[in-house]
């Protein structure tokens, strides 16, 4: 059970010149359930930092003050639970009992308290595996609910959550939702970041948004809070409830020439056979549960993993995509990863989109017109200068979408392009990609965004279904 | 998929592979350093011969303790090569001319030797890795040998993250071809996955750092152990064990008259 207290509070990262958050006067008490909102950069994860006692006084400047139940957070710690994005970096042990204990082993409890409180957090959440199950054998919703679980077994009173569905497929993310409402009684304060507001509803009875100037602009219960700001929020980014996600964009043409086609491909352990093919002026969406094999689907198509059986081919090669040189697949197939890190490979923005033409030496003058083109097209415009390595989400995605462009490939492959987008970039990215297809391009979506199929797809294949 | 990994290398039930990590660690010290004292291949030819005689009661598979062992065979191929190419002693009876360099049986025991102690000196610490949980070995290091938790388990944690490097690696080079750029043969390629790698590698690092610290890792608070490892007699034995037969391999190396100590 616990209380927060925010008067005037801001902080700043040290070597920032802006405010990560600022202003904030706010109260919760025992047993109140927040979510909180704001746009992208409004200082949401640095606030709930903040309460989990995890800025260190050295690594910014500070500006009012926090406190749980009186105390500075840094002192409060054995009172705040938090729960992060990624399982992979929260899990620190090789047995899954083993890595609920850890937390109790540095709260100095107890050996004899310790196993009897590890299984009653593993059957809280719902954990489906004996406690000597390896870390590294569970699927992303399973180690999630574990992480949870070393969480829960601390008992703490302010439990923070900070967009811990955010890396999972619908069921795994509805997994998540369950467990943390079956393990946290009427005693639990809970905060919650979470994209998705819908999905997040359920679990709270107040809603708080924050301004990305400093301050909190609305505080209430969900209904009147949604019924006075929604439009606002929702043309932010923010995903507001029950407001339509975007027009369907349906072709007005037939689908043309196909582009490649896969004949029974497959790799084992991984991807069951699978034949499709993918037409110039249609966008295809491909879904199906975690682990059906959707990535390495786009990888063969996008022409850079051999397949272990069968064939793919196209653009009248006789050579299959894998074996092709990779300026001759960038000037016809372009791909785009789910983590768009993975495909940054210079230091400016303007680089990154430059990189692709000019290794197809193309005269000066043409790759700065292309990459004017995709700056102004994508909204990078002000960011030509910045490393890729710096951008927030939205903008690390449009980028990876863009540097995919810069080639004219006539297609395009992309791995959960809508993943943890806020609404504003999700519907830029959705009329971007009907855009394309209207030009002629092939587009191929693996994604398990059902707002994203029914809205941008002309076609839907469905793989690994049980 | 991945159980295959976590999963015990050999059966844990086998005699010696149930000894406390640190007692199996400090026994594999005990028993290989007074082998490098000397240079006759005796010496590592009767504690190879120990070894193996020892190898069933700690249960490896032998299949198992193939795969671990290969990187040593390169290792023992190397050594030939270069003594029979670079050997600045050529003592003994010729045995035959390659070229320029004379193959005596001098050269070849020298060689012998050194092959000998590399396995005799190698074996025991892959055995005692095989037949050790790393769980069980961080438990120990801190509650038998007293090293320091915040070493040990960050350790540990490390350690977990490992195999994501080798899948990043990966993902990293089909993400290069899907930007132009051939991967393989191009030192600047590789330079700059590397830079992207270490990227990845130190932002995850630092993350979970963060998770461990919020479950309270940094509160400075003495720690309890949730399993238990305990230095028994028969742990005390072993080491007393693995401290005596190499000094009885010694006494019996200087009473054949083989002994070449390293110094003098």
């Amino acid at each position: 059970m616990s209380d927060v207290q925010l008067r005037g509070f801001g902080w700043r990262h040290a070597g920032r010149r802006a405010w990560a958050v600022r202003g904030l006067d706010l109260r919760i008490r025992h047993g109140e359930r927040v979510l909180l909102l704001g746009p992208s950069g409004a200082g949401k994860s640095t606030l709930l930092a903040a309460l989990a006692g995890l800025l260190p006084e050295d690594s910014g400047e500070a500006e009012g003050t926090v406190e749980i139940d009186g105390l500075d957070p840094r002192k409060a710690r054995d009172r705040v639970g938090i729960l992060f994005q990624d399982p992979q970096t929260q899990l620190v042990m090789a047995r899954s009992g083993d890595d609920v204990a850890f937390g109790l082993e540095n709260r100095g409890v107890p050996r004899a308290e310790i196993w009897p409180r590890v299984t009653e957090a593993l059957a809280s959440v719902g954990f489906p595996y004996r406690p000597d199950r390896p870390t590294a054998a569970l699927s992303g919703g399973e180690a999630q609910r574990l992480a949870l679980a070393g969480v829960i077994a601390l008992r703490p009173g302010l439990l923070l959550l900070d967009e811990p569905t955010a890396n999972l497929d619908p069921a795994g993310a509805a997994l998540i939702r369950d467990a943390v409402a079956r393990a946290t009684g009427p005693d639990t304060t809970l905060i919650v970041v979470e994209h998705r507001v819908a999905d997040a509803l359920p679990l709270v009875d107040r809603v708080v948004v924050i301004h990305p100037g400093g301050g909190v602009r609305a505080d209430g219960p969900p209904e009147a809070i949604f019924a006075a700001h929604g439009d606002e929020l929702a043309e932010e980014g923010v995903w507001v409830p029950g407001l339509p996600a975007a027009p369907r964009t349906a072709s007005d043409q037939e689908p043309t020439a196909e582009l490649v086609r896969a004949e029974h491909a497959a790799v084992p352990d991984r991807l069951p056979a699978t034949s499709l093919s993918v037409r110039a002026g249609e966008v295809l969406a491909v879904t199906g549960p975690n682990g059906a094999g959707k990535s390495t689907l786009a990888l063969l198509l996008g022409g850079l993993l051999a397949p272990g059986g069968g064939r793919v081919s196209g653009f009248g090669d006789r050579r299959p995509p894998h074996r092709w040189r990779a300026r001759t697949l960038t000037q016809r197939i372009g791909s785009v990863f789910q983590n768009p890190e993975h495909q940054f490979v210079t230091g400016r923005v303007a680089d990154e989109l430059a990189l692709g033409p000019r290794r197809l030496r193309k005269p000066p003058a043409e790759v700065r017109q292309i990459v004017d083109e995709l700056l102004h097209r994508l909204r990078l415009e002000k960011l030509a200068g910045a490393n890729p390595y710096t951008l927030s989400g939205g903008e690390a995605r449009r980028l990876s979408v863009a540097t995919a462009l810069a080639t004219a490939p006539r297609m395009l492959v992309l791995d959960e392009p809508t993943f943890g987008q806020d609404r504003r970039t999700w519907r830029e990215l959705v009329t971007l990609l009907g855009a394309l297809r209207d030009e002629g391009h092939g587009v191929v979506a693996v994604t398990h965004d059902a707002d994203f199929v029914r809205t941008a797809a002309d076609r839907t294949l469905t793989i690994g279904a049980p | 998929m991945t159980d295959q990994r976590t999963s015990p290398p050999g059966p844990a039930t086998a005699p010696l592979a149930r000894r406390n990590p640190v007692a199996k660690l400090g026994a594999a010290l005990l028993f290989t350093l007074p082998l490098v004292v000397t240079l006759d291949p005796v010496t590592p030819a009767i504690a190879l011969a120990v070894e193996l005689i020892a190898l069933p009661f700690f249960g490896v598979r032998p299949s198992v303790l193939a795969r671990r062992v290969w990187p040593l065979l390169i290792a023992a191929f190397g050594v030939l090569v270069s003594m029979v190419l670079f050997a600045a002693e050529r003592t003994g009876d010729l045995l035959f001319a390659a070229g320029p360099l004379d193959v005596t049986t001098g050269v070849l025991a020298s060689a012998t030797g050194l092959i000998l102690r590399i396995f005799a000196v190698a074996l025991p610490g892959i055995v005692v890795f095989t037949t050790t949980d790393p769980t069980d070995l961080a438990d120990a290091l801190v509650q038998n040998a007293r090293a320091p938790e915040r070493f040990a388990i960050g350790a540990l944690a490390a350690f977990r993250l490992l195999p994501l490097l080798g899948q990043e690696w990966r993902m990293l080079g089909l993400a290069r071809r899907a930007r132009g750029i051939d991967t393989g043969r191009n030192p600047a390629v590789f330079a700059s996955t590397a830079f992207a790698l270490l990227v990845g590698a130190l932002r995850r690092g630092v993350r979970l750092a963060v998770a461990m610290d919020a479950r309270g890792f940094d509160s400075g608070l003495p720690r309890t152990h949730a399993r238990v490892q305990r230095l028994t007699r028969a742990d005390l034995a072993l080491l007393g064990i693995c401290a005596l037969v190499p000094a009885g391999i010694l006494a019996l190396t200087i009473a054949l008259g083989q002994f070449r100590p390293i110094i003098g």
